[in-house]
């Protein structure tokens, strides 16, 4: 019977905590593969979707930046540019409004059973990764299109892909726990999106912000995150602006744990709260 | 006796109600943002104002509610303890505490197994999903592994009795397949204890009692040890060895059924005798509580106070609130005191002819046909809804007697031990002649 003797007390859950991650590690697969399921039932053009909204974005974007605001690209195809920076910005983006509202849209299951909290936004970035290689899939056909070819920087993009996992948990984590309290972040999410993509380096190339603003610029950890990528998938061409990158690593990481702190500290009155 | 597999001690659970204002009245709901913010601001100003003055400054304060309060028991291997008490007595706090889904405020649960926790029927189940991906994802919402689910796959659909329907997504189900398929997953769970809440109100009897029996053999052929909380003192009474009687946040009685279930009718007695007139007063109702259920009443429908099996009844509700009530739905469950089984169900949807808007304040009166009850106590819950949202809910409102009358006018009468209805009925022995059944009265 001693084999899993556990104490129940105010604030003694740590340990138990990770035990049960453990345990319940099938979770996040099938959580996720219930919002991907339910995702395009009922609709005409199903999984299209994934690859059509981020394909008008970069056509705008492009004739917007590129076209009428003629923004410097180098040798690089405009088109490519945007893409390459449109993929981790459109991850970011969606697993931040997702996870933001994924313990409001399973309140049942926090009400009414016990798993670790955190399987829910996490999983629900899980899903938004799906579409993010499916957008992959679409950027290597553009490229191909364009005849661009990679060089051997393209084998880091899974350490940058790492990078904005962590960017995307640290903000997912917070707004979630945040959410659950106040509900008033359930319009601030949709407006953080909005406006990033502006201060992003989306449209355009980081390289177009003068020198002396860069180390600031840098603040946004996104910029480094989107920096990573094209430098990873343009190669040769792009440059990274290393100091504003070191300084979104830390950002990122101060975020991410941040937020797991905050997270499993709040997640206790979850569904007391939701 | 060996070592208990649950030992509880001390546990208590306190809720935060809402803050109270100035004028003492407690504002509903969680602190919000911009409640945050004031009581920054708030807290800043006085701050600067007492160091400045010297004077010292009042905190605003929080009403606080303990849902729990010094609760310990202990439940060896292999007991089933039933759980009862009165609406808002703790029950479903202790369950959702035992089953880790909120913290206790104080006080520590020493479990010595695993729990499986079933508080609600199909949590987590997708309407859009398969019956054959939410067996998948539901179990594994409850803790089963996918091996887990698909070694015991066969024997979940065989027992929910939805073969034919597996590739159906599950909103195209009846609600009493529904509830099938979900209680089949959880009934598969392989946890040393198992908590359950009142899940198997729903569904059909046939089915409940094939539930319970699975309970019952999972309990003494297996040796788990269940939990569970029921407002059907009949299933009380044959399921469990034990009982816990909850009151006020407090176990009030331990022991055998039968004497913890004559205590709690005693309560609920004593409960509904005290408020009787004044419902207004009770603080045991749920609902988003705009408008309340102030008093109600039951007679005959002359206005006699004493109600036969072949009275007709007259339940009278008032009610008040701040205002007009949008398509308001009314229902008075008439439910046998000592068991606990709805007899008859009251309920203006199924009627219709209600007006579309109600004053802020009113009576309603509800007539029945002859109840046909065999003689016992019974008592009604009440409910007020809007537009399909329960605005008021009052569980044990009241209660009334039926008296022992000569029902069949042959001086016999079946009782409630027995039966729940009356009819009047012939016995004839069929003859070369057809008997036709109209003529017959």
């Amino acid at each position: 019977m001693s084999t899993k003797r556990l104490v129940i007390k105010a604030g003694k859950t740590e340990g138990q905590y990770w035990r049960d991650l453990w345990h319940f590690k099938e979770l996040f697969y099938f959580l996720a593969w219930r919002d991907l399921l339910v995702r395009y039932k009922q609709t005409v053009i199903g999984v299209s979707w994934a690859l059509i909204r981020p394909f008008i974005t970069m056509i705008v974007l492009t004739i917007v930046f590129g076209m009428l605001a003629k923004l410097d690209s180098g040798d690089i195809p405009y088109p490519i540019l945007v893409f390459a920076g449109l993929l981790p910005w459109q991850f970011f983006s969606n697993a931040l409004s997702e996870s933001s509202n994924s313990l409001i849209l399973n309140t049942n299951l926090v009400s009414k059973v016990y798993f670790p909290r955190i399987i829910v936004p996490t999983s629900s970035i899980i899903v938004s990764f799906a579409d993010f290689l499916i957008s992959a899939l679409l950027l290597a056909g553009i490229m191909i299109w364009y005849n661009y070819v990679p060089d051997w920087r393209i084998f880091t993009l899974p350490l940058f892909i790492g990078v904005a996992f962590l960017a995307a948990m640290g903000g997912g984590l917070w707004l979630a726990a945040l959410n659950v309290k106040y509900r008033d972040f359930r319009y601030i999410v949709p407006f953080i999106v909005q406006f990033g993509l502006y201060i992003s380096p989306v449209g355009f190339s980081s390289g177009v912000v003068p020198d002396e603003w860069r180390l600031l610029y840098s603040l946004n950890p996104m910029v480094g995150v989107i920096d990573g990528f094209r430098w990873a998938i343009l190669g040769g061409e792009s440059q990274i602006y290393w100091p504003g990158f070191m300084i979104s690593m830390v950002l990122l990481s101060v975020l991410f744990i941040s937020g797991v702190r905050y997270f499993r500290k709040m997640e206790r009155t979850f569904a007391d709260i939701i | 006796m060996a070592e208990p597999i649950i030992t509880v001690n001390n546990i208590g659970k306190k809720y935060i109600l809402g803050k109270k204002s100035e004028s003492g009245a407690i504002k509903g709901g969680f602190p919000t943002l911009r409640d945050r913010i004031t009581d920054g601001a708030n807290w800043l100003k006085n701050k600067t104002i007492s160091t400045l003055s010297g004077k010292k400054i009042v905190k605003p304060t929080y009403k606080e509610f303990w849902a729990l309060k010094d609760v310990s028991f202990e439940v060896h291997p292999g007991e089933i303890i039933g759980i009862v008490g009165r609406n808002g007595a703790g029950k479903s706090t202790l369950l959702k505490l035992l089953s880790r889904i909120t913290e206790p405020t104080t006080g520590e649960i020493i479990l010595n197994g695993r729990v499986a926790s079933l508080l609600e029927v199909g949590t987590g189940f997708h309407p859009e999903l398969s019956g054959r991906e939410n067996i998948f994802l539901n179990g594994a919402i409850l803790g089963m592994s996918r091996s887990e689910i698909k070694k015991k796959f066969d024997e979940i659909v065989a027992f929910s009795e939805v073969e034919k329907f597996l590739d159906t997504p599950v909103k195209r189900y009846s609600s009493g397949m529904y509830v099938r398929l979900a209680f089949a997953v959880a009934a598969h769970l392989e946890p040393d204890i198992l908590v359950v809440d009142e899940v198997l109100a729903v569904g059909d009897i046939a089915f409940q009692k094939k539930c319970l029996g699975k309970m019952d053999e999972v309990a003494k052929q297996e040796g788990r040890t269940v939990l569970f909380v029921s407002h059907n003192m009949e299933t009380v009474q044959s399921l469990c060895q034990k009982a816990y009687l909850l009151e006020a946040g407090k176990i009030k009685e331990v022991g055998a059924p039968p004497a913890v279930i004559s205590a709690y009718l005693r309560s609920l007695e004593s409960l509904m005798n005290t408020y009787q007139g004044k419902l207004a007063q009770r603080e045991d109702r749920s609902g988003e509580g705009t408008s309340r259920i102030i008093a109600a009443k039951v007679e005959d429908a002359d206005g006699r106070k004493v109600i036969q099996a072949d009275s007709r009844l007259r339940i009278t509700i008032d009610y008040q609130g701040k205002n007009k009530i949008l398509h308001p739905q009314f229902s008075a469950t008439i439910y046998d005191y000592n068991k606990g089984i709805g007899i008859i169900s009251l309920h203006s949807e199924m009627t219709g002819g209600l007006a579309q808007v109600f004053p802020e304040k009113g009576r309603l009166i509800c007539i029945t046909e002859p109840i046909n009850i065999t003689p016992g106590r019974c008592y009604i819950n009440l409910t007020l809804l809007k537009s399909g949202t329960v605005i008021d809910y009052l569980q044990h409102a009241i209660y009334f007697d039926v008296e022992a009358s000569d029902f069949y006018g042959t001086g016999k009468l079946q009782d409630r031990d027995w039966v729940m209805c009356l009819r009047q009925h012939k016995w004839l022995l069929e003859t070369t002649e057809k008997i036709d059944a109209k003529q017959a009265y």
